[in-house]
């Protein structure tokens, strides 16, 4: 292309150094050189034209190319860039931890109920770590799913809260899952403190299987129908060992489970679950403080089943189904718990002698005991939600034999004529998904006598992977 | 139990006629009906006017995660907060990560806003670059051939009818393209403001500049102080437009096109928002506003 025009230039070139030449030659020459220019800037033109045709195909060849490339690239680039680090599981940590105003009230307990599980310090006044909860999970292969979650408390101890492996979609809407995990019985029981919208847990949670939760150690199958809506039955068989049931030291199953479940949508704004759950296990000597009638502490052992049933149900609302700006989630449980078997007492501390000494058999025990909680929380504004729970227990029958009055004294909580309640509000604000202040304020009178209103402040932290949430 | 078993047979034989096709938001949807035709069921799990971050893991979407054939999914951590939970929950193997009726969006195009750093200080930010591809309408093409060839494996039975299904898209889709560019482009280095950065892709596509964002981070909702920064900052640059899509609360853009004395336009950001109940309608309605706010 640019040949031509160097050939027109050098040409005027040469003829500008001629200064002696006659006119009529000049202007010959001049026409000449006016067809050459011509016809070179027509070839040019024409040569320019195909040159962008080319270039243009050439573009659209070369972008489809880069975007192969590119394409290529990125899908390398995810896969990990082929470090070994890549397959690395998920790792979250969940940082937790308040400050408490409550009365001092010597062994806090829920009047008329056997005492349940551990907590991890969430009753202690003052600042307080809450657990750490550290999380592992990764697909195994193609077939499997493994997770694990340790609770390292305040005191430094650690705790494998959940250590399980699941299929990846056996077909047909089954699934198993072996190892230590939460219990789906319930709606709440299945959650992490994390995801609680209270500060701590219900009473029914507390009664029922410690603040904790039930945990089993066993197998979990379950089957999803092939409904437009969701209904879903599972099993579980496990070991046992926590409360309401104790580690019985034998083969087979320690405890079964139950639920079923079901939930669907109405119009776009509204979603809904419900569940009904039994529980059935089995205690050998669960153990429990008493006063003898001299006042001096003496342990009950109860040994016999433990059946639990349970009924949830968990409404959401959110304009248009959208829950950014703001949304509605109201929520219950109730609970029976029937348990007979017979029990016994003992000295606690061999040193201190009580009506118990040496051990007394107490005869049968039966108990029926009721009840549950019903909370709503309220999104209100981006960031800022309020909540109110109504925790209710039935003071619930027992049937023991009248002698057990001439070894125990009849003003221990456990005999106690009462019907807990708590109510609870509470504020938070969450500055994103991963982080959450808590404010709430319990007036709770589960223990006869008292009324403790307590003030909680609390953080809720999370770090890393990000973890997806059920219903 | 009979009552039951029939309740399930009638349920589970209508799925057998169509491949069911179970997307996580409304555009994949779309664009697999106008690949599938008669040929294919798809049913969106979200709705054009929800936040596609804040999804629960409702019953229903397990439900119909359950009996699907084929999940799309955008991908680049879209639906990290909910798609885990209904995939695992839904015991279905075909559509599980890895296997051929999971298929991912993202991993098809060009990513924009690829952090250079992982750090949540700078809000919810993702991995493999900002998930949003369904701004651009070329992403339509490389995404609709992938998607034809997966629904091909997927279904081999129909594998002709989803090739011819994708040429007969893409070809109508290259001249809405072609004429969509040309319609636009006196849009062309136009200061806007966002409200999410929703739209890298957009902006790429039409050549609009992004001068600010409302939100102060991704994901994070602005403050009246945060938004009154951004005003002040955005000032030198002279935003022409504030820019939110349809599922985004009104509030932010709407004070800061008040104080700011120019529009809020509000984009329908996928199919299924007022005016944009196709793919087309969902370009033609993005272009439309987006002009007449510069009138």
């Amino acid at each position: 292309m640019i040949r031509p025009s160097l050939i027109v230039l050098a040409a005027s070139g040469v003829l500008a150094s001629f200064p002696a030449a006659a006119d009529t030659d000049l202007q010959a020459l001049r026409a000449e050189i006016a067809q050459m220019k011509q016809a070179y800037e027509q070839r040019i033109a024409a040569l320019e034209n195909r040159l962008v045709q080319a270039e243009s195909t050439s573009t659209q060849a070369k972008a489809a190319a880069e975007q192969a490339a590119t394409r290529a690239a990125t899908q390398t680039a995810r896969a990990g860039d082929g470090k070994a680090s890549a397959f690395n599981p998920e790792i979250g940590l969940v940082l937790q931890g308040q400050a408490k105003r409550m009365q001092d009230v010597p062994e806090r307990m829920v009047s008329g109920y056997w005492p349940a599980g551990h907590d991890h310090g969430a009753e202690k006044r003052g600042a307080s770590l809450q657990h750490s909860e550290l999380m592992f999970a990764a697909n195994i292969d193609p077939g499997f799913r493994g997770v694990a979650r340790f609770a390292v408390t305040g005191a430094g101890e650690v705790e494998v809260e959940e250590a399980s492996v699941s299929t990846l979609g056996l077909g047909n809407g089954l699934s198993v899952r072996a190892g230590r995990f939460a219990s789906n019985i319930g709606y709440e029981n299945a959650r992490h403190p994390h995801e609680w919208d209270f500060a701590d847990a219900t009473l029914m949670q507390k009664v029922l299987f410690g603040a904790e939760g039930y945990r089993q150690d066993g197998v979990q199958v379950k089957w999803l129908a092939p409904t437009p809506f969701m209904l879903q039955f599972g099993a579980e068989f496990g070991r046992g060992a926590n409360f309401p049931g104790t580690d019985r030291n034998k083969n087979g199953s320690g405890a079964g489970a139950l639920f079923a479940k079901t939930g669907g949508d109405v119009g776009a704004s509204n979603a809904w679950q419900a569940g009904l759950s039994f529980l059935n296990t089995s205690a050998a000597d669960r153990a429990a403080h008493f006063e003898d009638t001299g006042g001096v502490e003496a342990e009950s052992f109860f040994s016999g089943k433990s059946r639990t049933a349970i009924a949830d149900f968990v409404w959401k609302w959110a304009p248009n189904g959208n829950a950014s700006d703001r949304s509605l989630k109201l929520q219950t449980e109730v609970f029976r718990r029937t348990e007979q078997g017979t029990w016994r007492c003992d000295d606690a501390d061999p040193a201190n002698a009580t009506t118990c000494t040496g051990g007394v058999a107490l005869g049968d025990l039966l108990t029926r005991q009721t009840g549950g909680y019903a909370s709503a929380v309220y999104q209100f504004m981006p960031k800022w939600r309020v909540g109110y729970r109504h925790d209710w227990l039935g003071k619930g029958s027992k049937s023991f034999d009248a002698m057990v009055f001439n070894l125990l004294d009849a003003g221990n909580h456990y005999f106690a004529d009462f019907k807990p309640r708590k109510d609870s509000v509470m504020l938070d604000w969450s500055n994103s998904e991963f982080s959450r202040l808590r404010l709430q304020y319990a007036r709770d009178r589960a223990m006869m006598g008292v009324t403790d209103n307590q003030v909680t402040l609390q953080y809720i932290m999370s770090l890393g992977a990000h973890g997806a949430h059920k219903f | 139990m009979r009552i039951l078993t029939l309740l399930l047979f009638a349920f589970a034989l209508p799925a057998q006629a169509a491949l069911n096709i179970f997307s996580t938001v409304p555009e994949w949807a779309a664009l697999a009906q106008e690949i599938g035709g008669d040929k294919v069921k798809a049913t969106a799990a979200t709705t054009a006017l929800q936040d596609p971050h804040r999804i629960d893991a409702r019953p229903s979407l397990i439900a119909r995660a359950r009996n699907a054939d084929l999940l799309l999914a955008t991908g680049a951590e879209l639906e990290v907060g909910w798609l885990p939970v209904v995939l695992r929950e839904s015991g279905n193997p075909r559509i599980q990560t890895g296997q051929p009726g999971y298929f991912e969006a993202a991993a098809f195009v060009r990513m924009l806003d690829v952090p250079g750093k992982l750090d949540r200080a700078g809000g919810d930010v993702h991995a493999d670059g900002n998930p949003h591809i369904q701004t651009d309408p070329r992403n339509f093409l490389v995404i609709g051939e992938a998607l034809a060839a997966r629904m091909a494996l997927v279904d081999p039975a129909n594998a002709d009818a989803y090739r011819n299904g994708y040429a007969a898209f893409a070809e109508r889709w290259r001249g809405q393209i072609r004429r969509w560019e040309a319609q636009a482009a006196p849009l062309k280095g136009i200061a806007v403001v966002s409200q999410h950065k929703a739209w890298a892709y957009l902006y790429d596509w039409l050549g609009l500049r992004e001068v600010a964002t409302l939100e102060p981070k991704p994901g994070i909702e602005p403050s009246v102080a945060q938004l009154a920064r951004v005003r002040d900052q955005a000032a030198a640059s002279r935003p022409r437009m504030v820019i939110r899509a349809a599922y985004n609360s009104a509030r932010p853009a709407e004070w800061f096109a008040k104080e700011a004395k120019v529009p809020a336009v509000v984009l329908p950001f996928t199919v299924g928002a007022p005016a944009a109940d196709d793919l087309t309608a969902l370009f033609e309605t993005t272009k439309q506003r987006l002009l007449k706010s510069l009138e």
